[in-house]
């Protein structure tokens, strides 16, 4: 951006805040995301009672309809809705207002999503469709459910398209300038989800929907499986990236410093846009049907995301050491006490940075060959995304929320809220933190995911199990009090708080810190990861195709 | 650019690259590759699909058997087996509906039994003792009851 366009922009915000029509989208946007992180948490609180020996679950709600629906609810409605409608706030905050055809867009996308979205739960609570989230076939579902699929694929695009046209319009208006920070993220995010789902689309339309409406006998189990991994590998990497946009933008801000280095930023950006989607295969390491060197090449690729996230975790920790030391820490960590450690717009997404390390650790092991033998399939997986999905991601989520909500909604954080606030992120952080250690634990001893609470018919080293998984029950229950905390601050923020203005943090860049207009170019980058993608994808699916074994039946084992 | 990121990088780097090449190393130069294999069958025919007609463990040389294991909600079939410790078992497995898993606990041996593909998994028993087999991936109301035992003596 030039030096006159952003404080254009900043008066603008001054005087007129942010638009209403936009912050109505936003709003609802969030308001269903939290909704759903009510719903989930309540299907965990089940589901981990149920782990820990404690509660049994009855027949018309059972341990496979709960799990289905928490992984729903927290992998697709909460972190889906939070994520668009976070970037179109961005959006409109950083690019001078949504156009009135985006906000429609928008709209659209927002009533497609909620209509999919209680399709799919509906049949869930109906034991319908107790696949989980991965929906393998030949499990087949009620023809509802993969038609609420559907539905919510097409509200993303039609949210994904909205991004893009927002971003071309502003670049037609303001040539040769920077995308703003907050908005290369966004288009980054967006074009990983439409290439992402792209795929789950291809699997459901074309392979799932005829074949549950009984137009096709059989269903190509192996290819379907791929096309969902392709898809869910790069989903949970979205949900990745939002967060670290918070993470190199608002944090920055929070804590009184500037942008690391903008160009690296961007180089970031493109980095997990194109090579996230060739890593799918690192989830059927032992599947068959794969080759080995494919294998290999995919999970090269997934390794190779260690990368832009190790550049991240430098960036990070250089801001704040940079903003401590300006104001005056002194000494080796004398920096970090000039952090502010009463803010939880600062402490949660803090948390949730730390939470990465062990995350990102334990990720790069299970992508290889030899350790993957050890823990796939086993509770050390869900532990792994209870510490991305449910610490690093939601933790980042809520420390936006604070003051993302009362920004729309024209209110002010209170330091009561801001205090509960830190009690919230004390209680997640612990429970969270409890869960995945038990998880992870548990999953090097060999105890499956996905499994209600069962002994093996007192099998001797099953039995073992149960002093961990009594800790998952424990993790669960506090979720459940934190969750509640987090609900209460939204709905008092959104409604009730007292009226004032909140700024929508955005970190400025160092001064003297140019960057190239290379990163500019979205062609090349759209380019470059069609090429990677083909690279992983082609050669297999042509492979499963060609060499197609026959095919599965629908079945119902539910 | 900082001095010190240049330095972490480099790392970085470097750390990914020599993890890849350990990983490449122990995989085609040692042969320990993760389960799989090509071989595809039908999957509502693998009753009368040589190994799976004949489901069971037979000897293939000294301390070497094969086992032909076939999935289907919920059982193993067949569910317990004995070998003698020191063996090694080459597992050829298929399902028979579902995807389902198989992981035998306090060993390594873990893959996906996906219908319509043979999963090829090998492990050697040293210890006596009685493993427990089990379904890794959800199977459906009954799957929490899916497993089966190893028993070296």
């Amino acid at each position: 951006m030039t030096a006159h366009a952003q404080p254009l922009t900043e008066r603008i915000n001054r005087v007129f805040g942010v638009h209403p029509k936009d912050a109505q989208v936003t709003k609802s946007y969030i308001l269903v995301a939290f909704a759903a992180l009510l719903a989930g948490g309540v299907c965990g609180l089940l589901q981990g009672l149920n782990r820990a020996g404690l509660l049994e679950l009855p027949s018309w709600f059972d341990y496979y309809q709960v799990l289905t629906a928490h992984g729903f609810f927290m992998v697709v409605v909460f972190s889906g809705f939070f994520m668009i409608g976070y970037f179109y706030s961005g959006l409109s905050h950083t690019l001078g207002g949504l156009l009135p055809r985006v906000r429609k867009m928008a709209w659209t996308g927002f009533g497609l999503g909620v209509a999919g979205a209680l399709m799919a739960v509906v049949m869930v609570l109906l034991n319908e469709a107790s696949v989980m989230y991965t929906f393998y076939p030949p499990m087949r579902a009620h023809p509802v459910f993969y038609f609420g699929l559907v539905l919510i694929v097409l509200g993303i695009w039609t949210c994904c398209f909205g991004a893009f046209i927002q971003v071309a319009d502003w670049r037609k208006r303001h040539k040769g300038q920077h995308l703003p920070i907050l908005a290369f993220f966004a288009t980054g995010a967006f074009i990983l989800t439409l290439g992402a789902t792209a795929f789950v689309a291809v699997e459901v339309i074309v392979l799932i929907l005829p074949w549950s409406l009984g137009w096709a006998d059989t269903i190509h189990v192996m290819l379907a499986r791929t096309l969902f991994w392709a898809f869910g590998h790069t989903a949970v990497n979205i949900w990745y990236l939002t967060a670290v946009s918070a993470w190199y933008v608002v944090v920055p801000r929070i804590i009184g410093g500037t942008l690391w280095n903008d160009t690296l930023t961007r180089v970031v950006v493109v980095a997990l846009m194109i090579m996230n989607i060739t890593g799918g295969f690192h989830h059927q390491i032992v599947d068959p049907g794969i080759t080995d060197p494919i294998k290999y090449m995919h999970v090269f690729m997934s390794l190779a995301i260690g990368f832009p996230s190790l550049m991240t975790a430098y960036a990070l920790f250089a801001v704040m050491e940079r903003a401590g030391r300006r104001k005056g820490g002194k000494g080796a960590f004398g920096w970090l006490k000039k952090l502010p450690w009463n803010d939880v717009r600062f402490v949660s997404p803090f948390v949730a940075m730390l939470a990465f390390a062990p995350a990102g650790a334990g990720g790069i092991a299970q992508t290889t060959f030899q350790l993957d033998s050890v823990v796939h399939n086993t509770m050390w997986i869900p532990g792994h995304f209870h510490l991305t999905l449910g610490m690093s991601t939601a933790m980042t989520f809520f420390g936006l929320s604070y003051w993302l909500i009362p920004h729309l909604t024209g209110r002010v954080l209170t330091p009561a809220v801001n205090r509960l606030g830190l009690i919230q992120t004390a209680i997640w952080a612990a429970a969270m933190i409890l869960m995945a250690f038990a998880m992870h634990t548990t999953g090097l001893l060999g105890v499956p995911r996905r499994t209600e609470f069962t002994t093996y018919g007192d099998f001797s080293a099953a039995l073992g199990w149960d002093p961990y998984m009594t800790l998952l029950g424990i993790g669960a229950i506090l979720l459940l009090i934190g969750g509640a905390i987090q609900l209460y601050a939204v709905i008092y923020l959104a409604f009730f708080a007292p009226k004032g203005e909140t700024e929508f943090p955005v970190a400025e860049k160092e001064p003297g810190d140019v960057s190239g207009y290379w990163t500019e170019r979205w062609g090349v980058w759209v380019s470059l990861m069609i090429v990677v993608v083909a690279l992983a994808y082609v050669v297999p699916i042509v492979d499963m195709v060609v060499n197609a074994p026959p095919g599965s039946p629908p079945y119902r084992t539910w | 650019m900082h001095k010190s990121e240049k330095i972490w990088l480099t790392l970085s780097f470097g750390m990914i690259m020599l993890f890849m090449l350990t990983m490449g190393y122990h995989a085609f130069s040692q042969g320990m590759y993760p389960p799989g294999g090509m071989e595809r069958i039908d999957p509502q025919k693998v009753d009368e699909t040589p190994p799976f007609d004949q489901p069971g463990i037979r000897q293939v040389g000294e301390n070497e058997y094969e086992m032909a294991m076939t999935l289907e909600a919920f059982v193993f079939a067949p569910a317990d087996i004995e070998v003698p410790a020191g063996s090694t078992v080459h597992f050829k497995l298929t399902s028979k509906d579902v995807i389902h898993g198989f992981q035998i606990t306090g060993t390594n041996a873990n893959g996906m039994v996906i219908p319509g593909y043979v999963l090829n998994i090998t492990q050697t028993f040293g210890r006596p003792g009685k493993y427990l087999i089990l379904c890794n991936e959800y199977c459906g109301a009954g799957h929490a009851y899916m497993s089966g035992t190893v028993t070296v003596v």
